[in-house]
């Protein structure tokens, strides 16, 4: 049985798009066959994130149209068997294609994929709902700041009212040093506040805006949030992974308490 | 109202900054999640007190409410829940006539 997980958060520049590529690519490297969808119509970037921009011929747009068969506009990765990209169009707009036309895509997808994983694009319109048309799970990216957890909020409520209850939530960009400031919402504040199950944390990690240059995902190298990402996606399979330590320096419960809050 | 803002305001002043977030995110998001304004949640505060304070004495000044999300009745979807934290100080004695 296929797998489609959406990969949302409302708010725009959270990192849905690095997240969508660094479980794609960490799903890959568990050998599962992945296809990664692009549905940010107008402002693509999972293509350059992955590192296959150069090799876009045909897009969704074009898949959904019928101007080409679903497989030509599949970009295939050369670094791991199994992980495909389908690129949103660039001078099209979100109108171009429906939640229906989304289902059916992703009906097709299913006989050849494990998992289809989509970006969604920032927002709540029609992009947002296209998004989320075939998905069963959610994964709600967030950073802890008010208004990116205000927004996966509302996300969260938006995703139940569409019927997907199995969502979790993703805490990226913390800063452990931060957070033990007391200047950053811990982990626990945003998980009571938002009473939702937790995915995983990503810390903040100059890596990422290096393996983005690159267009190499970080989960490829031995970063920190490459790391967090490989336990993510260790756990969207099913596997049991506690949640890893952020803190270079003291003890392991010591500073999995910080980020956590006190009175975990 | 004016004295819920006012308690928060004199709260924050030795709070830090993440907690001040955190209270904003919980007002804010009572607002989001359910149409019931501040001003409301006042009342309905209020209303509670009187009730309660009939029959046992509460710490008024640590009472909290809030609205947060708790599993439905068909145990997946999350539902809107009015949640009152009301600290007792003591039971009040009843002149049982």
């Amino acid at each position: 049985m296929s797998e489609v997980i959406v990969i949302t958060s409302g708010k725009g520049g959270v990192g849905k798009t690095t997240s969508t590529a660094n479980i794609g690519v960490a799903l890959a490297m568990e050998g599962k066959k992945v296809v990664l969808i692009d549905t940010d119509i107008g402002l693509r970037n999972l293509d350059v994130v992955m590192g296959v921009e150069n090799r876009i011929v045909y897009d969704i747009v074009n898949v959904i149209e019928g101007v080409c068969r679903t497989k030509q506009a599949l970009i295939k990765d050369k670094r791991f068997d199994g992980l495909f990209l389908l690129p949103a169009a660039q001078t099209r707009d979100k109108s171009s294609i429906t939640p229906e036309n989304m289902v059916k895509l992703c009906e097709e997808l299913k006989k050849e994929f494990e998992y289809i994983i989509i970006d969604c694009p920032a927002g709540i319109e029609q992009g947002f709902a296209n998004a989320i048309a075939a998905a069963n799970r959610a994964i709600v990216v967030t950073t802890p700041e008010v208004s990116a957890v205000r927004d996966a909020d509302r996300i969260i409520g938006l995703l139940e009212a569409n019927g997907i209850y199995d969502h979790k939530l993703l805490v990226n960009r913390v800063r452990i040093d931060m957070v033990k400031k007391g200047d950053m919402m811990n982990i626990n504040d945003i998980v009571d506040i938002l009473a939702v199950e937790l995915i995983g944390v990503v810390p903040d990690d100059e890596n990422i805006i290096i393996t983005t240059n690159r267009g190499e995902p970080a989960v490829m190298g031995k970063s920190k949030a490459g790391l967090a990402y490989r336990n993510i996606t260790k756990r969207i399979i099913g596997e049991e992974i506690p949640f890893m330590d952020l803190d270079d320096k003291g003890g392991f419960f010591g500073s999995f308490k910080r980020i956590f809050g006190k009175n975990n | 109202m004016f004295e819920a803002l006012n308690k928060f305001f004199s709260k924050n002043k030795e709070q830090s900054s993440k907690d001040i977030a955190r209270d904003r995110l919980k007002l804010v998001l009572i607002g989001d999640r359910t149409n019931i304004s501040p001003e409301i949640l006042e009342m309905i505060k209020s209303e509670i007190i009187k009730v309660i304070s009939n029959y046992v004495e509460i710490d008024v000044e640590s009472l909290e409410i809030q609205i947060t999300r708790t599993l439905g009745d068909d145990g997946k979807t999350s539902v809107p829940a009015l949640m009152a934290n009301i600290p007792i100080k003591s039971a009040k004695k009843f002149n049982s006539k």
